[in-house]
């Protein structure tokens, strides 16, 4: 679903260099120490970078060239998800439409995510006015309305406890069991990971040192990996 | 609430002191000013016609400062080029130059002489006429724009770089972006940095004095002067000292009141990337923008630099002691200024009376300088000859205008200093000299020097207060700059322009840079 081909990129003494296939639906942590090139491999994805060789797939189409609104991916960043000087509803609804023109159906479909990342009742209130679990299932909702194929998810429930963390965790896995989503999610937490994922890489120096199923590189983990656990 | 424990008292006293002073010297003249206005006879029309024109020229030099901003703030917001930071430090410049050296660059470039009306000439339309109010509202987005541009260029990198790239993955077009990041943005920032722009332009005498006067250009400031120089109507001035310090709280308190901290969150002082500001057209508008408004700010300083290269040689010896009397005069300010800011900062910093304080060091804002001369000239002239105490009187009333500035700059290291190593020191037994030397000096280098540098550059150029006092032969090098531009002695003018400007850059850059040296952070 995602395959990254003998992408390369190099900037200010960094090179990221990765090879990468993720079968969709499959969920990817993409674990590592800063500046190993976790957050860089997003932006390459993403399209705020533009590698120096190799190809890029998404959903079997070519993006190597694609500018970012042409990808077919959503992205959660850790901060700045949402616009502070809107509603709830209206932070939702620019999934679907940026000038927030919406119709009777569009608005019933707002309605109904909001609703389904439990958020029934907030729909009128501005981020300020929010709490930080309430802010990430706007954010989450908006990226679910967009029903994209494939999700980024950027540490975004860092900033939270580790109770609301392991809460979003669960409700992010239960939205991707339902709606067959294929997941990319950076990570310094392996227990976050775990919770998620079904595969891991591992990064270092912008290389992949680690690659495998999140069951097999926990039940018989490499040195590379150990002192993550 | 506890209270911590700060290593000096004796710091607290002193502040309290100064702070105290700073009062008796601001109120004093206002007082003397109460007193002596002349209330019976009201404001005269020509009086209203300079309420009017100071209030309607402040509020379009804040418009077109702010309107033009904003596009060239964008710009420089979403592009990278060479000499961008040099282009952002150069508009930091306007704040210390003197305003007649700016305004004789704008003549030179502006005016009936210059590039822009010859070359209307040339194409047979009529020239610009930088003479009366469009000269005042030119000088004054001359100034102020760089100002604009700051703030509002700051509000721009303000906007998390994640919320552009946000932005791009939900596929916003330059219309969405508008709407949903930058008009708030802008509704935040703007009106604060339109509100400022306005209570500088109400204050803004020396503009007035060079490019306005006659009955369709007149500021209250300006009619102050006028009543006192030229009338000798102490009531009369007086009267109007009132009506300016009544403009200056009302614009003040709508700064205070217009000034909204950010809500669109912290981001890098780097240019964001646009993809929505990828097209060529986009390119092309925020070159001609980021052009335009860098030939705008440059083109008068080019020309006052190469019409003064020639004549500075042959300036005649009166200019060179008025330099002397003015370097004199900045070196005395920037002294004093920092003597009476760093005790107040000390007290602020640790929180005691700190709205109350505040209040004091801005005093100046609200009764400007050529209030608190007017009040000064009615004390002394029943004591002393006003003419004979000139130069301290100026060095006095700099100082008050530079102190909001110099605290503003001193405050935030003091604070840090205390937090910092307050505790250790205190433990350790310094107190007074101690830990002024040890603790708080080699910390507050940095704004000391910029402080310092700010106060000196302010006082070099300033052509206020002292017009008031000084005889002739006792002039500032502003002044007579000022006397010679009315003498039609161009040259000389130009001569002394450049001296001033390297002057007013020198000793800021002297203060500046001798802070930085060895500086403990």
């Amino acid at each position: 679903m995602l395959r990254l081909e003998g992408i390369s990129l190099g900037f200010d003494g960094f090179t990221l260099a990765v090879d990468l296939d993720l079968p969709k639906g499959g969920r990817l942590a993409v674990l590592g120490a800063s500046g190993g090139g976790k957050t860089t491999l997003l932006s390459v994805i993403a399209g705020f970078l533009m590698s120096d060789r190799g190809r890029i797939w998404i959903d079997g189409v070519d993006v190597t060239e694609a500018p970012v609104p042409d990808r077919p991916l959503s992205i959660l960043f850790q901060e700045g998800n949402l616009f502070p000087h809107l509603t709830a509803f209206d932070n939702v609804a620019l999934g679907l439409r940026p000038d927030l023109r919406l119709d009777e159906e569009a608005r019933t479909r707002v309605d109904e995510t909001l609703l389904q990342v439990g958020l029934a009742g907030v729909s009128t209130r501005k981020p300020g006015d929010l709490s930080g679990g309430q802010r990430s299932r706007v954010a989450l909702a908006r990226m679910l309305l967009r029903n994209q194929p494939l999700a980024l998810l950027d540490e975004p429930f860092a900033a939270l406890d580790p109770g609301l963390r392991a809460e979003m965790m669960a409700l992010v896995a239960d939205l991707c069991d339902a709606t067959g989503l294929t997941l990319v999610m950076v990570s310094h937490d392996l227990r976050d990971a775990e919770r998620l994922c079904d595969a891991l890489i591992l990064m270092q120096d912008g290389r992949i040192v680690t690659h495998g199923t999140m069951a097999d590189l926990m039940a018989n983990p490499p040195d590379t990996l150990k002192h993550w656990l | 609430m506890a209270r911590r424990a700060f290593p000096i008292s004796v710091a607290t006293w002193a502040g309290a002191a100064v702070a105290g002073l700073v009062l008796v010297v601001i109120a004093l003249p206002l007082g003397a000013v109460l007193l002596r206005a002349d209330a019976s006879s009201g404001l005269g029309p020509a009086d209203w016609a300079a309420v009017r024109f100071t209030i309607w020229q402040a509020l379009l030099s804040a418009a077109i400062s702010v309107g033009v901003a904003i596009p060239v703030a964008r710009a420089l917001a979403r592009r990278e080029f060479r000499g961008r930071r040099a282009l952002i430090a150069l508009m930091g410049a306007p704040f210390i130059l003197p305003v007649i050296v700016a305004v004789l660059g704008l003549l030179a470039v502006f005016g009936r002489q210059g590039g822009i009306s010859a070359a209307l000439r040339f194409l047979g339309l009529p020239e610009l006429e930088i003479y009366g109010w469009q000269g005042v509202v030119l000088a004054h987005v001359f100034f102020n724009l760089p100002l604009a541009v700051r703030l509002i260029l700051q509000g721009w990198l303000a906007i998390p770089a994640e919320r552009f790239r946000l932005a791009a993955t939900l596929g916003f077009t330059s219309r969405d972006i508008a709407r949903h990041m930058e008009r708030p943005m802008l509704r935040n920032v703007a009106p604060g940095a339109f509100l400022v722009i306005f209570l500088i332009s109400t204050t803004s005498f020396a503009v007035a004095l060079t490019l306005g006067g006659g009955p369709r250009a007149t500021t209250v400031e300006l009619a102050i002067y006028q009543a006192f120089l030229f009338e000798f109507d102490l009531g009369r001035a007086a009267l109007l000292g009132l009506v300016q310090v009544g403009i200056c709280v009302v614009a003040g308190a709508l700064v205070i009141w217009g000034t909204k901290p950010n809500i669109a969150g912290t981001g890098l002082d780097q240019p964001v990337a646009r993809w929505d500001a990828q097209t060529p057209a986009a390119r092309i508008l925020d070159a001609v923008l980021i052009s335009a408004a860098t030939l705008f700010l440059l083109l008068p300083l080019l020309a006052v630099v190469t019409r003064g290269a020639g004549a500075i040689a042959g300036l005649p010896p009166a200019i060179w002691a008025a330099a002397l009397r003015s370097i004199v005069l900045s070196l005395v300010t920037a002294t004093l200024s920092v003597g009476l800011a760093l005790p107040m900062a000390i007290l602020i910093a640790r929180g005691r009376a700190r709205g109350l304080l505040e209040t004091i060091g801005a005093l100046s804002i609200a009764v400007s300088p050529l209030v608190i001369g007017t009040g000064l000239f009615l004390i002394l002239r029943p004591v002393v000859s006003p003419t004979g105490a000139a130069l301290p009187i100026t060095g006095l009333v700099n100082a008050l205008a530079a102190l909001p500035f110099v605290l503003r700059a001193l405050v935030p290291g003091v604070e840090q200093a205390e937090a910092g190593y307050g505790r250790l020191a205190l433990s350790l037994g310094l107190n007074g000299p101690q830990y002024l030397r040890h603790v708080l000096l080699p910390r507050l280098r940095r704004p000391l020097g910029f402080g310092a540098g700010l106060a000196a550059a302010l006082a070099m150029g300033d052509l206020g207060v002292i017009t008031l006092f000084a005889a002739p032969q006792q002039g500032t090098l502003p002044l007579e700059m000022y006397r010679l531009m009315g003498a039609y002695r161009t040259n000389d003018a130009a001569g002394a322009a450049l001296l001033l400007l390297t002057l007013s850059l020198g000793v800021f850059w002297i203060f500046d840079r001798g802070g930085r040296v060895n500086a403990a952070t």
